[in-house]
């Protein structure tokens, strides 16, 4: 019997109310396990549902139906705020609280959840070695200080702050420019593996999925279309997955002509 | 004499450490009670449009109302709470002076931190909110660590702005009771004392930047979390509180406190009884530029001990009465309506400020006109003037039917340009008061009401009800009961409608007292 998941959907629903009397169904009956360890991309366009399915998880976002279940407990028997302090979560652009030092946004959850002044300080130390900023530089900086790359690795410790065993990032790479975008992305899949950490993390960049996932789960219009490795989901014969696979293939097929290997 | 060493500036020094404290503590009450509902409510509100709604058009609406009516609404409103709670609950407060002018002035404060701290607070980046949620802040948690820091400055602009307007409408609280830099004003202008009208606008206004830039600091240390400059604003604030205290406190706490109405004679009728207070060694402080109705009422609940006032005015106004009876009955009968109310009607000073008709004394005497009943037969070809609610009052129409008096045309005037007026005969009589000073200057004369359709208006001395057996304070005011006459009135408001050292109510009243001794 494989172990349980760590996180798992069950027959999930969620609708906002639209205008009028219009209901937009923004997550349609998706059963999902994310395994514990694992690395799941989810993967969809905008309105696809995937940053709605994503807070569901923590509760940022309330579901309607069906149950969610993290490290084996049904969430809505949980207190939201204790929930959310044991899951990291990695904002879009960092969304870092401007008025507060890089030191004092990494250690936020650790100080809402009490540690001692001595044992956070240590633990931002530690996070700022692990997201690789100078401690000297950085520490005591105010975000706008910061170039967009340092800022999301600021976020990407601020998650990591009160040692989670899950983190939920929502599309965190997307606003950097590529170069950037594809260190940091490598560098937080070090930390995943090192920290044996569980990450579900929303793209509309399958290239970057397929990279950086174990899992691709695939959404539109609030239902989960496929889920598998990168391997399986070529199996898919829904042809928007298709269409979404086209592009890095397309891509890497180009790049193999213009850049042969050896010929450097 | 030049500007700046007219010794009037001394006198609105000595001055200063009374006034100044008072309106700092009037100010800085109404502004920290105005924080404390305001705040609150937008916290409350920010995520209740309705609620917003409403709260913004209150305060707007409150912000409508013109300071000084505000101020004035509050006393009528304050003392009809009181007897509430006096008949309810056994006690009262006293609805006088400080507690009005506090509560009005903390209703007119809320409208900028009410709207700065909505706005400020709506204006947080959502993404932040959520961010905060997301770390997992409670609700309250986000909104001390993220809102209410990000929302600061905007909050703190609107608290700027509250104190200044705070400050700035304070000074019409002098009418209520509140001794503020008002008094400076409202004594200034009254008595065409400019110094003291420059000197009560340049304090105010040199207090609200000083506070202003206080807060500034504070707001800049805040922001960059620089608790040297935030403390150093806090503590210069504390100071100016604690400066403000220390010279007020000094002063004995059991003083008589002397009331006077809006108009020149009061001033000097009031600097005249806390001189003499003072000569018999008590102490004496005085609530001036208070409104009619605000005094009597006042007295009436001992918030002042003394004041002045006309038998006519009481009987028309305070217990409207329309008969007319003759000097002495009238006075007896006001003695007794008074007494019911525990108010000592203690005396005469011996002359009237009643309202008169008045014409130029060579032109009546040429006229051969010596009472109205003379002027009524030449009256359809004179023109008359009159003061701007003299041809609505009571007095006027009862004129009209005792003697038939039909003029050709009547004006109203600015009662400081009629005796003018009527002196180079641009008008041909004028309503006038009798105790005027400009009635001398221009050599006017006071024609007799032999049918008394004019109520008496003798200037009398009451006492509060808690100094109806007080000795000390009947001996040192009985002098001057009886001594002053019309004659010694007009020449001393002649003098203290001048503009210069001699002309201060105080000097005056002195002058008046010198007259008064040798009598």
């Amino acid at each position: 019997m494989p172990p349980a998941p760590l996180i798992a959907y069950v027959n999930v629903g969620k609708h906002f109310a639209g205008r009028g009397d219009e209901r937009v169904v923004a997550v349609d009956d998706v059963s999902l396990d994310v395994a514990e360890g694992e690395f799941l991309a989810i993967v969809g366009g905008s309105g696809s549902g995937k940053t709605t399915l994503l807070r569901l998880a923590n509760r940022l976002i309330e579901t309607d139906s069906g149950t969610i279940k993290v490290e084996g407990e049904d969430v809505r028997a949980l207190d939201p705020v204790q929930l959310r302090r044991r899951i990291g979560y990695v904002f879009q652009s960092g969304a870092l609280f401007p008025h507060i030092s890089v030191a004092g946004n990494i250690g936020i959850t650790p100080k809402l959840l009490g540690w001692p002044a001595a044992e956070i300080a240590a633990r931002v130390d530690e996070l700022l070695y692990l997201v690789q900023l100078d401690r000297e530089r950085h520490r005591d900086r105010l975000p706008q200080e910061l170039s967009g790359g340092q800022r999301q690795r600021v976020g990407v410790a601020r998650a990591l702050a009160a040692k989670p065993r899950i983190v939920l990032m929502d599309e965190p790479f997307g606003a950097l420019d590529p170069l950037t975008r594809d260190t940091l992305g490598d560098d937080y899949r070090a930390l995943h593996r090192k920290l044996g950490l569980t990450t579900v993390m929303i793209t509309h960049d399958m290239t970057e999925a397929l990279l950086l996932a174990d899992r691709v789960a695939v959404m539109r219009t609030g239902k989960l279309l496929a889920l598998g490795t990168p391997a399986e989901l070529t199996r898919s014969r829904d042809a928007y997955v298709a269409e979404l696979l086209q592009t890095p293939r397309r891509q890497a097929e180009r790049l193999n002509e213009l850049l042969p290997r050896g010929a450097t | 004499m030049s500007l700046m060493s007219d010794p009037r500036w001394g006198e609105a020094l000595t001055h200063l450490p009374d006034y100044l404290g008072n309106h700092v503590r009037v100010s800085v009450t109404a502004l920290a009670l105005g924080l404390a509902v305001s705040l609150p409510l937008a916290i409350a509100a920010r995520k209740a449009p309705v609620l917003r709604g409403v709260l913004l058009g209150i305060a707007s609406i409150v912000q409508t109302v013109p300071g000084l009516a505000l101020l004035a609404l509050f006393y009528p409103l304050l003392l009809a709470l009181a007897s509430v709670t006096l008949a309810w609950f056994g006690f009262g407060f006293s609805a006088f002076g400080f507690l009005p002018a506090v509560l009005a002035l903390a209703l007119y404060s809320m409208l900028p931190v009410l709207r700065n701290t909505i706005t400020g607070l709506h204006g947080v980046d959502p993404e932040l909110l959520e961010a905060a949620q997301g770390v997992g802040m409670t609700p309250r948690q986000s909104l001390f660590t993220v809102e209410l820091p990000l929302a600061l400055p905007v909050i703190m602009a609107g608290i700027r702005t509250s104190a200044v307007w705070v400050i700035g409408t304070a000074t019409l609280s002098t009418p209520i009771g509140q001794t503020s830099l008002g008094n400076y004003i409202f004594a200034g202008l009254q008595t065409q004392n400019w110094v003291f009208v420059l000197f009560g606008c340049i304090a105010a206004a040199v207090l609200a930047l000083a506070v202003d830039q206080l807060l500034a600091l504070i707001e800049n240390g805040l922001r960059n979390r620089n608790s040297l400059r935030a403390s150093l604003g806090g503590i210069g604030i504390a100071a100016l509180i604690l400066a403000t205290l220390v010279p007020t406190m000094a002063r004995g706490p059991s003083s008589y406190v002397v009331g006077a109405k809006t108009f020149t004679e009061q001033y000097v009728l009031s600097a005249l009884i806390a001189e003499r207070l003072r000569g018999a060694g008590l102490t004496a402080s005085s609530r001036e530029g208070l409104g009619s109705s605000v005094i009597f009422d006042a007295l009436a609940a001992d918030d002042i001990d003394v004041y002045i006032d006309y038998s006519g005015t009481l009987w028309l106004n305070q217990f409207h009465r329309s008969d007319m009876l003759p000097r002495e009955q009238l006075l007896a009968e006001l003695k007794t309506l008074l007494a019911k109310q525990n108010i000592t009607l203690f005396g005469e000073l011996g002359f009237e400020n009643a309202y008169a008709l008045v014409m130029p004394r060579q032109r009546a005497e040429a006229l051969g006109i010596h009472s109205i009943a003379d002027l009524a037969s030449h009256a359809a070809t004179m023109s008359i003037a009159g003061d701007y609610e003299f041809f609505s009052r009571p007095e006027w129409a009862s004129l009209r039917k005792a003697y038939g008096l039909t003029f050709r045309a009547q004006r109203t005037m600015q009662p400081d340009f009629m005796y003018a007026a009527v002196a180079s005969g641009e008008v041909d009589a004028i309503a006038g008061y009798t105790s005027d000073g400009l009635i001398a200057k221009y050599d006017l004369v006071v024609l007799d009401d032999p049918r008394h359709a004019i109520p008496p208006y003798d200037a009398i001395m009451l006492l509060s009800p808690k100094r109806a057996g007080d000795q000390t304070l009947q001996a040192a005011l009985k002098p001057l009961l009886g001594k002053i006459d019309i004659a010694d009135m007009r020449a001393a408001n002649l003098r203290a409608s001048g503009n210069d050292a001699t002309s201060s109510p105080d000097a005056v009243a002195r002058w008046l007292w010198d007259n008064v001794a040798k009598k």
